[in-house]
């Protein structure tokens, strides 16, 4: 019997129609580079298409860029559709412009962890490490 | 020239007096190019004053393009406005030109700027949220009420819907009567940009180059005074490349969109005139003024050498500069401040002729009234209060400067030729690979501010323990949405909606010919039919573009 560390499998998605992805590109490369498999979306994807794939692909996190401040508005979308289908046991992160006063809606909402822009690599790793499967086999 | 010899021998000595290597930091440009203590004569004495450097207002117009600079006339002071509703724009428009803002700059919704009408259940979310919504030629003729469209310039934040936004501008003029000849402001237009960095693309390459295309001709001859394209590095170099590349990237596009005119049968000199540039002003003020310098020659050099350019307005490069937005901080955020007076100060002295200062909220939000205000006295201040306008290219014959300026230069030539041999910028935008590029270098930039290699004051350096500053972001009026469907549904109501059918299918019909497509777009944008719509004739002919990652 031994401990295994499996592959965190993360689906990185930009929803809304915000083209700025140049922070949701450098977490795609932070967390590959810590060994994390991530599937990145690409831009302006709805919220049925993000769960789809999010089911398709078996994830353990699925991480959402917002930087065009409609994060409040998607979150509670992506929440009811994960329950809908009933894998709202899926953790949803986001990242992106977000104040403090809505980071404790979004938790109200359903969502596990927010990164406002300016936070640091280490919070980011440290709590995606924490998600990392650990299967004995 | 003997006395250069004698400078580099005395410099050499003064060297092994004064300086003891082992005490003295390394320091290199952005680019990576190693820096000296001090600069001297020796390192301008490889150049032709004449030939490289020379007078402002001629070939190669390192030193600005217009002879007397800033005692002829001023920038342009420009802040990016726009508000959910057309009426806030509006009124805040008539706010800013009250306050001796001399051009107009519309930041439009991204349901607008990427073609959704604010109905569209798929944008619901983006209505106003961070620009005016404009559905139909209504919404502009709100937005421009009781503002003199011959007096004033207005600058358009708008690429792929860039024909549509200019049509309905025209249609205004036309209306109330005035000439288009009178009528003038800038059109970003710059689609290839938008596959790089903005991520604002709506349909693929090609069908965008040739409406963008479309548009230069139909302003050569109806809106002559309407800058067709504002070709832009600034967004490459927000989204992580060098300033090098910024460069290097911006003028390979230009390459394109000239050549695209010249297939048409365009002679250079009847398009060039009116191409615009927008730039990137960082924190690095002597990198930032030679980079400015640098492309004034390249492009001057460029446009009479290889494409035999005879009107030396084609080889002027006019250039609009924001501050960049990736230098502020979310952190104490009135350090923003005197961030954006440096890069204002830096973007006065590289020669603009319109400049953007960046509000300190900026970074997370459409700025507040007052941060606007702020930015707009930042740059009064250094134009009425300072003797930055009080001669032209007052940095020039700095050592430092004029040796940044020739390798800068160099460098982007390189960066160019390395582009051109790996199949052009069209090829490397299909593939992905210069986007791939960009993002690795972000990565690598937000490492470095991690790791505090690269300091930001707030942020990695003297960081404070007080409570921080929470960020107020600008609310999205929820009646916005609420007020454009409904005008929205009223207007639709009221038009004529077979004749607008009509136009749609002759949109499509033109989209399928290799006609041009403003005039189509007028027609139908005349009879209010909405961006929507049109967008989706275009669509049903040019297909979407699928982004390749």
């Amino acid at each position: 019997m031994q401990n295994q560390t499996f592959p965190l499998r993360v689906l990185l998605a930009k929803p809304g129609l915000d083209g700025h992805d140049k922070g949701a590109k450098i977490v795609a490369t932070l967390l590959r580079d810590a060994g994390v498999e991530v599937i990145y979306t690409g831009l302006r994807q709805s919220v049925d298409q993000i769960i789809s794939v999010a089911i398709q692909e078996d994830v353990d996190v699925i991480a959402l860029s917002i930087l065009s401040g409609v994060h409040l508005e998607i979150s509670r979308k992506i929440m009811n559709k994960l329950r809908e289908e009933g894998v709202d046991t899926i953790p949803v992160t986001i990242g992106g412009v977000i104040s403090k006063k809505d980071i404790k809606e979004l938790k109200k909402i359903g969502i596990t962890e927010v990164f406002p822009v300016g936070s640091s690599f280490d919070s980011i790793l440290e709590f995606f490490k924490s998600r990392t499967k650990k299967v004995e086999i | 020239m003997d006395d250069t010899k004698k400078i580099i021998k005395e410099k050499e000595k003064w060297f092994s007096r004064q300086i003891d290597s082992s005490k003295i930091k390394d320091r290199t440009t952005s680019w990576g190019l190693d820096l000296n203590v001090v600069y001297t004569p020796e390192e301008m004495s490889d150049g032709d004053y004449i030939t490289e450097i020379g007078f402002p207002g001629e070939f190669p117009f390192t030193r600005g393009v217009y002879p007397s600079m800033y005692r002829g006339r001023l920038w342009t002071m420009r802040q990016y406005a726009g508000f959910g509703n057309p009426e806030a724009t509006n009124a805040r428009f008539r706010s800013l030109l009250d306050q001796g803002q001399s051009g107009l700059s519309v930041a439009f919704d991204l349901p607008t700027q990427i073609g959704y009408d604010s109905d569209d259940p798929r944008v619901e979310e983006e209505v106003g949220r961070v620009g005016v919504a404009v559905d139909t030629l209504k919404d502009m003729e709100i937005i421009f009420d009781g503002i003199p469209l011959d007096k004033i310039t207005s600058s358009f934040t708008v690429n792929p819907t860039a024909g549509i936004i200019l049509a309905m501008y025209v249609a205004i003029a036309q209306k109330r009567g005035i000439a288009l000849d009178k009528i003038g402001g800038t059109l970003q237009n710059d689609l290839l940009k938008e596959y790089l960095a903005r991520g604002t693309q709506m349909f693929p390459p090609d069908p965008s180059l040739r409406l963008i295309g479309d548009i230069i001709e139909y302003c050569n001859s109806d809106v002559p005074k309407m800058n067709t394209i504002s070709i832009c590095g600034y967004h490459m170099r927000e989204a992580g490349c060098s300033l090098v590349q910024e460069v290097a990237y911006c003028l390979s596009n230009a390459i394109i969109y000239i050549e695209e005119m010249l297939k048409r049968g365009i002679h250079i000199d009847e398009f060039a005139p009116r191409l615009s540039f927008l730039l990137c002003c960082g924190m690095n003020i002597f990198e930032e003024v030679a980079k400015f310098r640098a492309t004034r020659r390249l492009w001057a050099k460029m446009i009479k050498t290889r494409y035999h350019a005879k009107n030396s307005k084609s080889m002027m490069l006019r250039m609009f500069s924001g501050c960049s937005a990736t230098a502020f901080t979310d952190r104490e955020p009135l350090n923003n401040i005197a961030r954006g007076a440096i890069m204002s100060l830096v973007a006065v002295l590289a020669g603009n002729q319109a400049i953007h200062t960046t509000a300190y909220d900026e970074a997370y939000t459409i700025p507040t009234e007052e941060a606007t205000r702020i930015a707009l006295r930042t740059q009064q201040i250094i134009a009425y209060e300072t003797d930055a306008t009080a001669v032209a290219d007052p940095m020039g014959g700095s050592y430092f400067l004029e040796h940044l300026t020739n390798e800068i230069e160099k460098e982007v030539e390189k960066e160019m030729a390395r582009i051109e041999a790996n199949g052009g910028m069209m090829k490397g935008i299909a593939e992905g690979s210069i986007q791939k590029d960009i993002a690795r270098q972000a990565y690598e930039q937000a490492k470095k501010i991690q790791s505090g290699d690269t300091p930001v004051v707030g942020v990695n350096k003297f960081v404070s323990d007080a409570d921080e500053y929470d960020v107020d972001i600008h609310q999205a009026d929820p009646d916005v949405i609420k007020h454009q469907v409904q005008r929205l549904k009223e207007i639709k109501a009221k038009r004529n909606t077979k004749q607008v059918h009509l136009l749609l299918d002759e949109i499509r019909r033109t989209a399928a010919s290799s006609n041009n497509l403003m005039g189509p777009i007028l027609a139908a944008v005349h009879e209010y039919a909405t961006m929507g719509e049109i967008c989706n004739a275009l669509k049903d002919v040019f297909g979407e573009y699928q982004e390749n990652f």
